[in-house]
Protein backbone atom coordinates (compact mmCIF):
# COMPACT_ATOMS: atom_id res chain seq x y z
CA UNK A 1 0.00 0.00 0.00
CA UNK A 2 1.31 3.67 -0.82
CA UNK A 3 2.06 5.87 2.26
CA UNK A 4 0.12 8.29 2.95
CA UNK A 5 0.93 11.72 4.26
CA UNK A 6 -0.63 11.83 7.13
CA UNK A 7 0.21 13.67 10.91
CA UNK A 8 0.85 11.87 13.95
CA UNK A 9 -2.80 12.70 14.96
CA UNK A 10 -4.44 11.97 11.90
CA UNK A 11 -2.33 8.39 11.38
CA UNK A 12 -3.81 7.85 15.00
CA UNK A 13 -7.20 8.63 13.69
CA UNK A 14 -6.85 6.14 11.01
CA UNK A 15 -6.03 3.44 13.15
CA UNK A 16 -8.78 4.09 15.28
CA UNK A 17 -11.12 4.33 12.41
CA UNK A 18 -9.65 0.20 11.47
CA UNK A 19 -10.13 -0.57 15.15
CA UNK A 20 -13.40 0.79 15.18
CA UNK A 21 -14.11 1.01 18.89
CA UNK A 22 -17.87 0.84 20.07
CA UNK A 23 -17.69 3.81 22.19
CA UNK A 24 -15.49 6.98 22.20
CA UNK A 25 -16.10 9.48 25.07
CA UNK A 26 -13.78 12.15 24.76
CA UNK A 27 -13.22 15.86 25.45
CA UNK A 28 -11.49 18.15 22.52
CA UNK A 29 -7.40 19.45 23.96
CA UNK A 30 -4.70 20.72 22.32
CA UNK A 31 -2.42 19.05 20.63
CA UNK A 32 -4.62 16.00 20.79
CA UNK A 33 -7.88 17.67 19.43
CA UNK A 34 -6.84 16.50 15.66
CA UNK A 35 -7.01 13.23 16.70
CA UNK A 36 -10.74 13.12 18.11
CA UNK A 37 -11.58 15.44 15.07
CA UNK A 38 -10.22 13.40 12.62
CA UNK A 39 -12.22 10.13 14.00
CA UNK A 40 -15.30 12.14 14.40
CA UNK A 41 -15.50 12.77 10.89
CA UNK A 42 -14.39 9.37 10.05
CA UNK A 43 -17.81 8.42 12.34
CA UNK A 44 -19.88 11.53 10.49
CA UNK A 45 -18.59 9.78 7.51
CA UNK A 46 -20.14 6.55 8.53
CA UNK A 47 -16.66 5.09 7.78
CA UNK A 48 -16.55 4.50 11.63
CA UNK A 49 -19.05 3.18 14.21
CA UNK A 50 -18.56 4.57 17.45
CA UNK A 51 -20.88 6.01 19.74
CA UNK A 52 -19.17 9.23 20.01
CA UNK A 53 -19.68 10.70 23.63
CA UNK A 54 -19.46 14.24 23.97
CA UNK A 55 -18.86 14.75 27.50
CA UNK A 56 -18.29 17.68 29.81
CA UNK A 57 -14.53 17.30 30.67
CA UNK A 58 -11.67 14.65 30.44
CA UNK A 59 -12.83 13.37 34.60
CA UNK A 60 -16.42 12.65 32.57
CA UNK A 61 -14.21 11.52 29.45
CA UNK A 62 -12.21 8.70 31.80
CA UNK A 63 -15.29 8.09 34.08
CA UNK A 64 -17.71 7.37 31.09
CA UNK A 65 -14.83 4.97 29.56
CA UNK A 66 -15.05 3.04 32.68
CA UNK A 67 -18.30 2.37 32.52
CA UNK A 68 -18.55 1.53 28.89
CA UNK A 69 -15.44 -1.09 28.83
CA UNK A 70 -16.63 -2.81 31.44
CA UNK A 71 -19.92 -2.84 30.20
CA UNK A 72 -18.52 -4.89 27.08
CA UNK A 73 -17.46 -2.06 24.84
CA UNK A 74 -14.65 -1.49 22.97
CA UNK A 75 -13.62 2.00 24.31
CA UNK A 76 -11.05 4.23 23.22
CA UNK A 77 -10.52 8.06 24.06
CA UNK A 78 -7.59 10.77 23.39
CA UNK A 79 -6.28 13.30 25.87
CA UNK A 80 -3.01 16.28 26.65
CA UNK A 81 -1.79 17.55 29.59
CA UNK A 82 -4.67 19.95 31.56
CA UNK A 83 -6.91 17.36 30.34
CA UNK A 84 -4.97 14.51 32.19
CA UNK A 85 -4.44 16.18 35.20
CA UNK A 86 -8.01 16.58 35.54
CA UNK A 87 -8.86 12.90 34.34
CA UNK A 88 -6.01 11.99 36.76
CA UNK A 89 -8.40 10.72 39.44
CA UNK A 90 -10.37 8.60 37.19
CA UNK A 91 -7.04 7.70 35.06
CA UNK A 92 -6.12 5.60 38.68
CA UNK A 93 -9.69 4.13 39.04
CA UNK A 94 -9.79 2.58 35.32
CA UNK A 95 -6.52 0.95 36.02
CA UNK A 96 -7.62 -0.07 39.23
CA UNK A 97 -11.20 -1.37 37.69
CA UNK A 98 -8.86 -3.76 35.09
CA UNK A 99 -10.92 -1.44 32.31
CA UNK A 100 -8.60 -2.33 29.11
CA UNK A 101 -9.54 1.51 27.82
CA UNK A 102 -6.75 2.71 24.68
CA UNK A 103 -6.15 6.18 25.10
CA UNK A 104 -3.77 8.37 23.32
CA UNK A 105 -2.22 11.04 25.03
CA UNK A 106 -0.71 13.83 22.94
CA UNK A 107 2.06 14.82 25.16
CA UNK A 108 1.93 18.85 26.46
CA UNK A 109 3.67 20.40 29.08
CA UNK A 110 1.36 20.85 32.27
CA UNK A 111 0.49 24.19 33.26
CA UNK A 112 1.79 26.76 34.59
CA UNK A 113 2.64 28.96 32.66
CA UNK A 114 -0.23 27.77 30.29
CA UNK A 115 1.60 26.11 27.50
CA UNK A 116 0.54 23.81 24.50
CA UNK A 117 3.81 22.60 23.79
CA UNK A 118 5.25 18.95 23.99
CA UNK A 119 7.12 17.76 27.26
CA UNK A 120 6.23 15.04 29.11
CA UNK A 121 5.33 16.34 32.14
CA UNK A 122 1.67 14.58 31.72
CA UNK A 123 2.79 11.37 30.86
CA UNK A 124 4.90 11.77 34.25
CA UNK A 125 1.90 12.96 36.37
CA UNK A 126 0.17 9.49 35.72
CA UNK A 127 3.46 7.56 36.19
CA UNK A 128 2.49 5.68 39.37
CA UNK A 129 -1.24 5.05 37.96
CA UNK A 130 -0.81 1.48 37.20
CA UNK A 131 -1.56 1.96 33.44
CA UNK A 132 1.08 1.40 30.42
CA UNK A 133 2.38 3.87 28.71
CA UNK A 134 4.14 3.16 25.42
CA UNK A 135 5.99 6.06 23.40
CA UNK A 136 6.43 7.08 19.87
CA UNK A 137 9.00 8.38 17.99
CA UNK A 138 7.28 9.26 15.00
CA UNK A 139 3.55 9.28 13.34
CA UNK A 140 3.94 5.70 12.09
CA UNK A 141 5.05 4.20 15.38
CA UNK A 142 2.15 6.06 16.46
CA UNK A 143 -0.09 4.49 13.88
CA UNK A 144 1.38 1.50 14.88
CA UNK A 145 1.15 1.48 18.43
CA UNK A 146 -2.36 2.27 18.53
CA UNK A 147 -2.81 -0.68 16.26
CA UNK A 148 -0.67 -2.92 19.23
CA UNK A 149 -2.23 -1.42 22.13
CA UNK A 150 -5.90 -3.06 22.13
CA UNK A 151 -4.22 -6.38 22.25
CA UNK A 152 -2.16 -5.27 24.88
CA UNK A 153 -4.83 -3.51 26.64
CA UNK A 154 -7.09 -6.53 27.00
CA UNK A 155 -5.09 -9.57 27.26
CA UNK A 156 -6.46 -11.24 30.01
CA UNK A 157 -3.34 -11.01 31.97
CA UNK A 158 -3.54 -6.92 31.38
CA UNK A 159 -6.57 -5.37 31.52
CA UNK A 160 -5.25 -2.12 31.76
CA UNK A 161 -5.75 1.45 30.21
CA UNK A 162 -3.06 1.60 27.95
CA UNK A 163 -1.48 4.82 26.69
CA UNK A 164 0.23 5.65 22.95
CA UNK A 165 2.18 8.93 23.89
CA UNK A 166 3.06 10.85 21.00
CA UNK A 167 4.84 14.32 21.26
CA UNK A 168 2.01 17.29 21.08
CA UNK A 169 2.93 19.00 17.72
CA UNK A 170 6.15 17.72 16.94
CA UNK A 171 4.39 14.01 16.23
CA UNK A 172 0.22 15.16 16.27
CA UNK A 173 0.72 17.82 13.68
CA UNK A 174 3.89 16.90 11.71
CA UNK A 175 3.02 15.57 8.25
CA UNK A 176 5.11 12.18 7.75
CA UNK A 177 4.71 9.61 5.45
CA UNK A 178 2.89 6.62 7.10
CA UNK A 179 2.14 3.19 6.17
CA UNK A 180 -1.48 2.41 6.52
CA UNK A 181 -2.08 -1.24 7.02
CA UNK A 182 -5.65 -2.73 4.99
CA UNK A 183 -8.58 -2.13 7.32
CA UNK A 184 -9.27 -5.81 7.04
CA UNK A 185 -5.86 -6.70 8.29
CA UNK A 186 -6.23 -4.52 11.60
CA UNK A 187 -9.40 -5.86 12.27
CA UNK A 188 -8.49 -9.07 12.11
CA UNK A 189 -5.09 -8.31 14.12
CA UNK A 190 -7.61 -6.30 17.29
CA UNK A 191 -10.31 -8.95 16.99
CA UNK A 192 -13.31 -8.96 19.10
CA UNK A 193 -13.81 -6.99 22.40
CA UNK A 194 -14.53 -9.56 25.31
CA UNK A 195 -14.62 -9.61 28.68
CA UNK A 196 -14.89 -12.20 30.84
CA UNK A 197 -17.19 -10.69 33.20
CA UNK A 198 -18.89 -7.73 31.96
CA UNK A 199 -20.95 -5.50 33.80
CA UNK A 200 -23.65 -5.32 31.18
CA UNK A 201 -24.02 -9.46 31.07
CA UNK A 202 -27.69 -9.90 32.64
CA UNK A 203 -27.38 -14.04 32.78
CA UNK A 204 -23.87 -13.09 34.51
CA UNK A 205 -23.77 -9.64 36.35
CA UNK A 206 -21.17 -8.67 38.11
CA UNK A 207 -20.05 -6.09 40.48
CA UNK A 208 -16.88 -3.66 39.55
CA UNK A 209 -15.27 -2.03 41.70
CA UNK A 210 -15.91 -2.43 45.56
CA UNK A 211 -14.51 -1.00 48.58
CA UNK A 212 -11.48 -2.62 50.02
CA UNK A 213 -10.30 -2.10 53.46
CA UNK A 214 -7.18 -2.99 54.49
CA UNK A 215 -7.32 -6.36 54.39
CA UNK A 216 -7.92 -6.71 50.90
CA UNK A 217 -6.48 -3.17 49.47
CA UNK A 218 -3.14 -4.28 49.32
CA UNK A 219 -3.57 -7.42 47.69
CA UNK A 220 -5.40 -5.45 44.28
CA UNK A 221 -2.36 -2.99 44.55
CA UNK A 222 -0.10 -6.22 44.52
CA UNK A 223 -2.35 -7.61 41.36
CA UNK A 224 -1.99 -4.46 39.13
CA UNK A 225 1.65 -4.27 39.73
CA UNK A 226 1.52 -7.91 38.17
CA UNK A 227 -0.27 -6.68 35.19
CA UNK A 228 1.27 -3.65 34.61
CA UNK A 229 4.61 -6.25 34.07
CA UNK A 230 2.43 -8.77 32.40
CA UNK A 231 1.83 -5.67 29.76
CA UNK A 232 5.43 -6.34 28.63
CA UNK A 233 5.72 -9.55 28.02
CA UNK A 234 2.14 -9.71 25.71
CA UNK A 235 3.81 -6.53 24.23
CA UNK A 236 7.01 -8.76 23.66
CA UNK A 237 5.03 -11.84 21.85
CA UNK A 238 3.09 -9.80 19.61
CA UNK A 239 6.05 -8.46 18.11
CA UNK A 240 6.39 -11.45 15.65
CA UNK A 241 2.45 -11.52 14.18
CA UNK A 242 2.84 -7.32 14.09
CA UNK A 243 5.81 -7.66 12.32
CA UNK A 244 4.85 -10.36 9.46
CA UNK A 245 1.60 -8.15 9.20
CA UNK A 246 3.54 -4.75 8.74
CA UNK A 247 7.45 -5.55 8.22
CA UNK A 248 7.86 -3.50 11.14
CA UNK A 249 9.02 -4.74 14.95
CA UNK A 250 8.42 -3.58 18.17
CA UNK A 251 9.62 -4.28 21.40
CA UNK A 252 10.09 -2.49 24.97
CA UNK A 253 12.57 -0.62 23.84
CA UNK A 254 14.90 0.16 20.82
CA UNK A 255 19.08 -0.09 20.75
CA UNK A 256 19.95 1.80 18.07
CA UNK A 257 23.84 1.52 17.00
CA UNK A 258 25.15 0.65 20.65
CA UNK A 259 27.91 -1.68 19.08
CA UNK A 260 30.38 -0.87 20.81
CA UNK A 261 29.38 2.09 21.84
CA UNK A 262 30.81 3.98 25.00
CA UNK A 263 28.36 6.80 25.11
CA UNK A 264 24.71 6.48 24.88
CA UNK A 265 21.76 8.79 25.32
CA UNK A 266 18.66 7.13 26.80
CA UNK A 267 14.99 9.29 25.84
CA UNK A 268 11.52 8.89 24.99
CA UNK A 269 9.87 10.30 22.27
CA UNK A 270 10.59 11.82 18.84
CA UNK A 271 14.09 13.03 20.65
CA UNK A 272 15.14 9.64 20.03
CA UNK A 273 15.04 9.99 16.59
CA UNK A 274 17.16 13.71 16.33
CA UNK A 275 19.64 11.51 18.50
CA UNK A 276 19.06 8.83 15.84
CA UNK A 277 20.82 11.65 13.47
CA UNK A 278 23.03 12.73 15.27
CA UNK A 279 24.62 9.64 15.91
CA UNK A 280 24.71 8.47 12.72
CA UNK A 281 26.90 11.81 11.88
CA UNK A 282 29.08 11.31 15.13
CA UNK A 283 29.39 7.51 13.90
CA UNK A 284 30.55 8.69 10.73
CA UNK A 285 33.11 10.70 12.57
CA UNK A 286 34.28 7.86 14.74
CA UNK A 287 32.84 8.81 17.31
CA UNK A 288 31.39 5.40 19.57
CA UNK A 289 28.15 6.67 20.61
CA UNK A 290 24.44 5.07 20.01
CA UNK A 291 20.44 5.92 21.44
CA UNK A 292 18.40 3.60 23.57
CA UNK A 293 14.79 4.88 23.17
CA UNK A 294 12.31 3.37 25.77
CA UNK A 295 8.94 2.61 23.66
CA UNK A 296 7.65 0.77 27.26
CA UNK A 297 7.98 3.37 29.78
CA UNK A 298 5.53 1.77 31.79
CA UNK A 299 5.91 -1.54 32.08
CA UNK A 300 9.64 -0.27 32.41
CA UNK A 301 11.78 -3.05 30.51
CA UNK A 302 14.36 -2.82 33.47
CA UNK A 303 16.29 -6.13 33.25
CA UNK A 304 16.39 -5.46 29.11
CA UNK A 305 17.67 -1.92 29.75
CA UNK A 306 20.29 -3.12 32.22
CA UNK A 307 21.48 -6.03 29.75
CA UNK A 308 21.78 -3.52 26.93
CA UNK A 309 24.05 -0.84 28.75
CA UNK A 310 25.66 -2.33 31.93
CA UNK A 311 28.95 -2.39 29.75
CA UNK A 312 28.63 1.04 28.60
CA UNK A 313 31.17 3.57 29.71
CA UNK A 314 28.78 6.59 29.88
CA UNK A 315 24.75 7.14 29.71
CA UNK A 316 22.99 9.83 29.12
CA UNK A 317 19.36 9.95 30.24
CA UNK A 318 17.86 13.10 28.98
CA UNK A 319 14.18 14.13 30.58
CA UNK A 320 11.65 15.85 28.98
CA UNK A 321 10.04 16.30 32.36
CA UNK A 322 11.52 17.82 35.42
CA UNK A 323 10.70 16.86 39.13
CA UNK A 324 11.72 19.96 40.87
CA UNK A 325 13.86 19.49 44.02
CA UNK A 326 14.81 15.90 42.98
CA UNK A 327 16.25 13.12 40.07
CA UNK A 328 14.09 13.51 36.79
CA UNK A 329 11.44 10.86 36.66
CA UNK A 330 13.69 8.73 33.72
CA UNK A 331 16.71 9.54 35.16
CA UNK A 332 15.88 8.18 38.67
CA UNK A 333 14.17 4.71 36.64
CA UNK A 334 18.00 4.39 34.81
CA UNK A 335 19.78 4.95 38.56
CA UNK A 336 17.83 2.40 39.81
CA UNK A 337 18.10 0.05 36.65
CA UNK A 338 21.80 0.45 36.55
CA UNK A 339 22.03 0.31 40.62
CA UNK A 340 26.24 -1.38 40.91
CA UNK A 341 26.60 -1.40 37.03
CA UNK A 342 30.18 0.22 35.80
CA UNK A 343 28.06 2.52 33.80
CA UNK A 344 28.58 6.30 34.79
CA UNK A 345 24.88 7.96 34.91
CA UNK A 346 24.48 11.48 33.81
CA UNK A 347 21.47 13.28 33.25
CA UNK A 348 19.55 16.18 31.55
CA UNK A 349 16.64 17.97 31.60
CA UNK A 350 15.15 19.56 28.09
CA UNK A 351 12.73 20.93 26.09
CA UNK A 352 10.25 21.70 28.41
CA UNK A 353 7.05 23.59 26.93
CA UNK A 354 7.95 22.59 23.23
CA UNK A 355 11.86 24.28 23.57
CA UNK A 356 13.45 22.59 20.81
CA UNK A 357 16.41 19.88 20.78
CA UNK A 358 18.67 20.82 17.91
CA UNK A 359 20.98 18.10 17.00
CA UNK A 360 24.27 20.80 17.88
CA UNK A 361 22.15 20.50 21.23
CA UNK A 362 22.71 16.81 21.08
CA UNK A 363 26.51 16.95 20.26
CA UNK A 364 27.01 19.44 22.96
CA UNK A 365 25.40 16.73 25.49
CA UNK A 366 27.24 14.17 24.23
CA UNK A 367 30.50 15.40 24.80
CA UNK A 368 29.52 16.79 27.87
CA UNK A 369 29.34 19.95 27.34
CA UNK A 370 25.97 20.41 28.07
CA UNK A 371 24.57 22.01 31.29
CA UNK A 372 21.78 19.83 33.66
CA UNK A 373 19.01 22.22 32.25
CA UNK A 374 19.78 21.99 28.21
CA UNK A 375 19.47 25.09 26.13
CA UNK A 376 17.41 27.28 29.77
CA UNK A 377 19.06 30.48 29.39
CA UNK A 378 20.79 31.72 32.26
CA UNK A 379 22.28 27.44 32.80
CA UNK A 380 26.12 27.96 32.89
CA UNK A 381 27.75 25.35 30.68
CA UNK A 382 30.08 22.89 32.92
CA UNK A 383 33.81 23.71 32.57
CA UNK B 1 -14.08 -15.86 59.46
CA UNK B 2 -13.18 -16.31 55.82
CA UNK B 3 -9.75 -16.87 54.84
CA UNK B 4 -8.32 -14.01 53.09
CA UNK B 5 -7.36 -14.47 49.70
CA UNK B 6 -3.69 -14.40 48.08
CA UNK B 7 -3.83 -11.86 45.30
CA UNK B 8 -3.21 -14.49 42.16
CA UNK B 9 -6.22 -15.91 43.38
CA UNK B 10 -8.71 -12.19 43.39
CA UNK B 11 -10.91 -11.70 40.40
CA UNK B 12 -9.13 -8.60 38.36
CA UNK B 13 -10.01 -5.43 39.98
CA UNK B 14 -12.33 -6.82 42.75
CA UNK B 15 -15.32 -7.41 40.28
CA UNK B 16 -17.51 -9.17 42.49
CA UNK B 17 -19.27 -12.64 41.09
CA UNK B 18 -23.06 -13.68 42.39
CA UNK B 19 -21.11 -17.79 42.67
CA UNK B 20 -17.81 -16.11 44.85
CA UNK B 21 -19.44 -13.68 46.67
CA UNK B 22 -19.60 -14.45 50.11
CA UNK B 23 -23.31 -14.31 51.70
CA UNK B 24 -22.99 -13.55 55.50
CA UNK B 25 -25.73 -14.41 57.36
CA UNK B 26 -26.81 -10.49 58.12
CA UNK B 27 -30.30 -12.04 60.17
CA UNK B 28 -27.88 -11.91 63.40
CA UNK B 29 -28.29 -7.84 63.58
CA UNK B 30 -32.07 -8.82 63.96
CA UNK B 31 -33.96 -6.27 66.26
CA UNK B 32 -34.96 -8.78 68.85
CA UNK B 33 -38.24 -9.05 66.93
CA UNK B 34 -39.20 -11.44 64.30
CA UNK B 35 -41.95 -12.15 61.84
CA UNK B 36 -44.22 -15.24 62.41
CA UNK B 37 -47.30 -16.20 59.92
CA UNK B 38 -50.91 -17.44 59.91
CA UNK B 39 -50.52 -19.08 56.88
CA UNK B 40 -54.46 -20.17 57.45
CA UNK B 41 -55.51 -15.98 56.65
CA UNK B 42 -52.67 -15.29 53.88
CA UNK B 43 -54.18 -14.49 50.72
CA UNK B 44 -50.57 -15.18 48.49
CA UNK B 45 -51.05 -11.39 47.95
CA UNK B 46 -47.04 -10.96 48.08
CA UNK B 47 -46.88 -7.43 48.97
CA UNK B 48 -44.46 -8.93 52.01
CA UNK B 49 -42.21 -10.15 49.34
CA UNK B 50 -42.59 -6.86 47.28
CA UNK B 51 -41.73 -5.03 50.52
CA UNK B 52 -39.04 -6.75 52.40
CA UNK B 53 -36.00 -5.23 51.95
CA UNK B 54 -33.47 -8.04 52.48
CA UNK B 55 -35.31 -10.55 49.94
CA UNK B 56 -36.42 -12.74 53.30
CA UNK B 57 -39.69 -13.69 52.08
CA UNK B 58 -39.52 -16.98 50.21
CA UNK B 59 -41.76 -18.48 47.61
CA UNK B 60 -42.83 -21.17 46.47
CA UNK B 61 -43.79 -19.90 42.88
CA UNK B 62 -46.31 -17.27 43.27
CA UNK B 63 -46.89 -18.50 46.64
CA UNK B 64 -45.63 -17.19 50.07
CA UNK B 65 -43.87 -19.91 51.56
CA UNK B 66 -41.99 -18.42 54.63
CA UNK B 67 -39.51 -16.28 56.41
CA UNK B 68 -35.69 -16.32 55.73
CA UNK B 69 -34.50 -15.71 59.23
CA UNK B 70 -30.65 -15.78 57.69
CA UNK B 71 -31.48 -12.42 56.33
CA UNK B 72 -34.41 -10.88 57.87
CA UNK B 73 -33.40 -8.08 60.40
CA UNK B 74 -37.30 -7.53 61.87
CA UNK B 75 -38.19 -4.45 60.54
CA UNK B 76 -41.73 -5.20 60.83
CA UNK B 77 -42.25 -3.97 56.92
CA UNK B 78 -43.76 -6.81 56.33
CA UNK B 79 -46.14 -6.88 59.26
CA UNK B 80 -47.23 -3.24 58.40
CA UNK B 81 -48.34 -3.86 54.53
CA UNK B 82 -49.90 -7.06 55.44
CA UNK B 83 -53.78 -6.40 53.91
CA UNK B 84 -55.18 -9.42 56.08
CA UNK B 85 -52.83 -9.24 58.89
CA UNK B 86 -51.33 -12.46 58.96
CA UNK B 87 -48.24 -11.60 59.82
CA UNK B 88 -47.21 -10.96 63.58
CA UNK B 89 -43.78 -9.44 65.41
CA UNK B 90 -43.15 -12.07 68.17
CA UNK B 91 -40.55 -11.14 71.04
CA UNK B 92 -37.13 -13.52 69.83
Amino acid sequence: MTPLLLTGGEAVAHAMRQIDPDVVPVYPITPQTPIIQGFAKFVADGRAHAELVNVESEHSAMSAAIGSALAGARTMTATSSQGLALMAEVVYIAASMRAPIVMALGNRALSGPINIHCDHSDSMLIRDSGVVQLFAENAQEAYDLTVLAPRVAEHPDVLLPVLVCLDGFTITHSAEPVQLLADGDVAAFVGTYTLAHRVLDVAHPATQGPFAMPDYYYEFRRQQSAAVEAAGRVLDGLADGFERLSGRRYGPVEAYRLDGAERVIVALGSTAGTVKDVVDELREEGEAVGVLKIVSYRPFPSELVRGLLADIASVIVLDRADSPGGAAPLQAELAATLYGSAAELHGHVYGLGGRDLHPRDVREIFAQHAPRYVSVRGEPCPV
Amino acid sequence: MARLSPWQELPAGGAILPAEAEQPRTGGWRTGFRPEVDLSRCVDCLLCWLYCPDSAVRLDGTAFEGFDYDFCKGCEICAEVCPVDAIEMVVE
